[in-house]
């Protein structure tokens, strides 16, 4: 029989491990969730250093990027133009992120008109392929671009329904039917902020928010600002 | 049996266990009691962000009062019987003398339970009739504080995963940060546009469920200019753990100011948003279905 100080050990040995895995546990769901980190390369250093990030949005990602080809998709290029489908990005805190985004999808709309402003990037304006937008009309929003905790919302203009050359899966050529978009947003303080999409795109999914909508790595991630 | 030798009489005589029990557990609620009622109530969430959340905190104030010599009987009566009755080390183990009916004892304790609990269901109903205590009451609120007072109407509308709120009095504008003038009666109408959420307000003392194409009202007034926190209560979807932002109760002119700006930033969307509506239900979406 154990006396009262091997019990007690035992207890709180118990407890430390127990506090460890859930911590190990909670801090892997919140920080990266199983999905790799890119790092975006620095354009310039110093206290206020500049990125570019480059993203494409995708009707269906394909078998080459994704065991799920049908779910629609964010990917990332890197600094050797490699399309990616990492969709945790990491980021210098208080930098200038020029942000290019090639979509290829059409229209799905937004369930609120509100997020069709843009709100959170520079001058609240975007540029669609050349042209600077205050808002976009919500029913022709293709996607979003959003990071609630930054009040960063970004709607993404789409490909018409009729263009020619779409592209089928990812990764898609900047030679086929898409759309330009830019903007600039600022990071602020370190932190895991989560970005998402709101326009209901998740084609077969409940409500169109199921599947890519709810899985990291597809429709949504975190900019883990460092 | 009789004393034996050496042992007085005072010795001998019968201790009486329940008089012990009542003695310590009315010296330990009397100390207690207005410890736990001055110093514990008032610490218990969610402060006194507005006047529901001072009426939560003078409930719990109440009911840990209540509840505090009720404890002390339990600590008192366990803590006395593991000491006084505990077996020693090598004691025979024998079953105590039987159970027997307490007509009094047992008519006392219904009686108090009763008391106790018919009391509480009865304050707690007051309070909640007096002013809906910032819960939500589904879309014909019966315990509308203030009677027919003008309150500023301010929509919540929740959606996976973020809260906006909207503002038919100052033209309908839609914004992502809830902010409110202070010393107001505000009515509170919360609706979903895709799953079930719930809306809490956390140091306002203001919970209510969204839910798509219901009007959900709570009410609340605020106190002086402050931050709160608001968070969805309801698992709603990969985000709902960060499904929070902060809200602001501001000064009058402040809240002008803050109404004007909005207003500028809104504009360019204004034009594509639906008319004011309790309840929306988006059409189905092109690839949605």
């Amino acid at each position: 029989m154990r006396s009262v100080t091997g019990k007690l050990a035992l207890a709180v040995a118990g407890v430390v491990a127990a506090g460890v895995l859930i911590g190990f546990y909670v801090s892997k769901l919140t920080t990266q969730a199983g999905s790799p980190t890119y790092t975006v390369p620095v354009k310039t250093g110093g206290a206020h250093p500049v990125v570019d990030l480059t993203i494409q949005t995708v009707a269906a990602v394909g078998p080459a990027l994704s065991p799920n080809p049908d779910w629609v998709s964010f990917l990332v290029r890197d600094a050797s133009g490699k399309w990616r489908r990492e969709t945790v990005w990491r980021l210098p805190a208080h930098a200038t992120v020029h942000v290019t985004i090639y979509n290829f999808d059409g229209a799905s709309g937004l369930r609120n008109p509100f997020l069709a402003r843009p709100q959170g990037v520079d001058g609240n304006r975007i540029v669609v392929d050349g042209k600077p937008l205050a808002v976009l009309p919500p029913d022709e929003a293709s996607h979003t671009f959003a990071v609630p905790q930054l009040g960063l919302i970004v709607p993404v203009a789409p490909v018409p329904d009729d263009a020619r050359n779409q592209c089928g899966y990812a990764p898609c050529s900047l030679s086929m039917a898409h759309r330009t978009e830019t903007f600039t947003f600022h990071t602020g303080k370190p932190g895991h902020y989560r970005w998402q999409c709101f326009v209901p795109c998740a084609a077969g999914w409940i409500t169109g928010f199921g599947g890519p909508m709810q899985t990291i790595g597809y429709m949504d991630g975190f900019l883990d600002v460092v | 049996m009789s004393a034996g030798p050496g042992i007085s009489a005072a010795a001998a005589e019968p201790v009486n266990h329940a008089r012990r029990v009542i003695v310590a557990w009315l010296v330990l609620s009397v100390i207690a009691t207005p410890l736990v009622a001055v110093f514990l109530g008032p610490a218990i969430p969610p402060g006194n962000g507005s006047d529901e959340a001072s009426q939560q905190v003078f409930d719990n104030q109440v009911m840990t009062a209540v509840i505090t010599p009720i404890l002390c009987l339990l600590v008192v009566f366990f803590a006395y019987a593991l000491t006084r009755f505990r077996a020693q080390a090598g004691e025979a183990a024998l079953d105590g003398p039987p159970l027997r009916n307490e007509p009094r004892v047992q008519a006392l304790w219904v009686a108090a339970t009763g008391l106790i609990v018919l009391g509480l269901a009865g304050f707690g109903t007051f309070e909640l009739l007096e002013t809906g205590a910032g819960g939500g009451q589904g879309p014909s609120p019966i315990a509308e504080p203030g009677g027919t007072k003008k309150k500023l109407e301010v929509q919540v509308i929740a959606q996976q995963w973020q809260f906006t709120y909207r503002y038919p009095s100052l033209g309908g504008l839609e914004s992502a940060q809830l902010v409110l003038p202070a010393h107001t009666d505000v009515a509170l109408h919360v609706t979903s546009l895709d799953a079930v959420h719930s809306f809490w307000a956390y140091e306002l003392g203001v919970k209510a469920d969204a839910n798509p194409g219901v009007d959900n009202v709570a009410y609340v007034e605020t106190k002086g200019p402050r931050v709160f926190h608001v968070r969805c209560a309801e698992l709603c979807g990969l985000w709902h753990g960060y499904m929070f932002n902060n809200g602001l109760v501001v000064d009058a002119a402040d809240f002008s100011r803050w109404a004007a700006s909005e207003r500028k930033n809104f504009a360019p969307v204004a034009k594509y948003m639906p008319a004011y509506s309790h309840t929306y239900l988006p059409e189905p979406q092109r690839r949605a279905g």
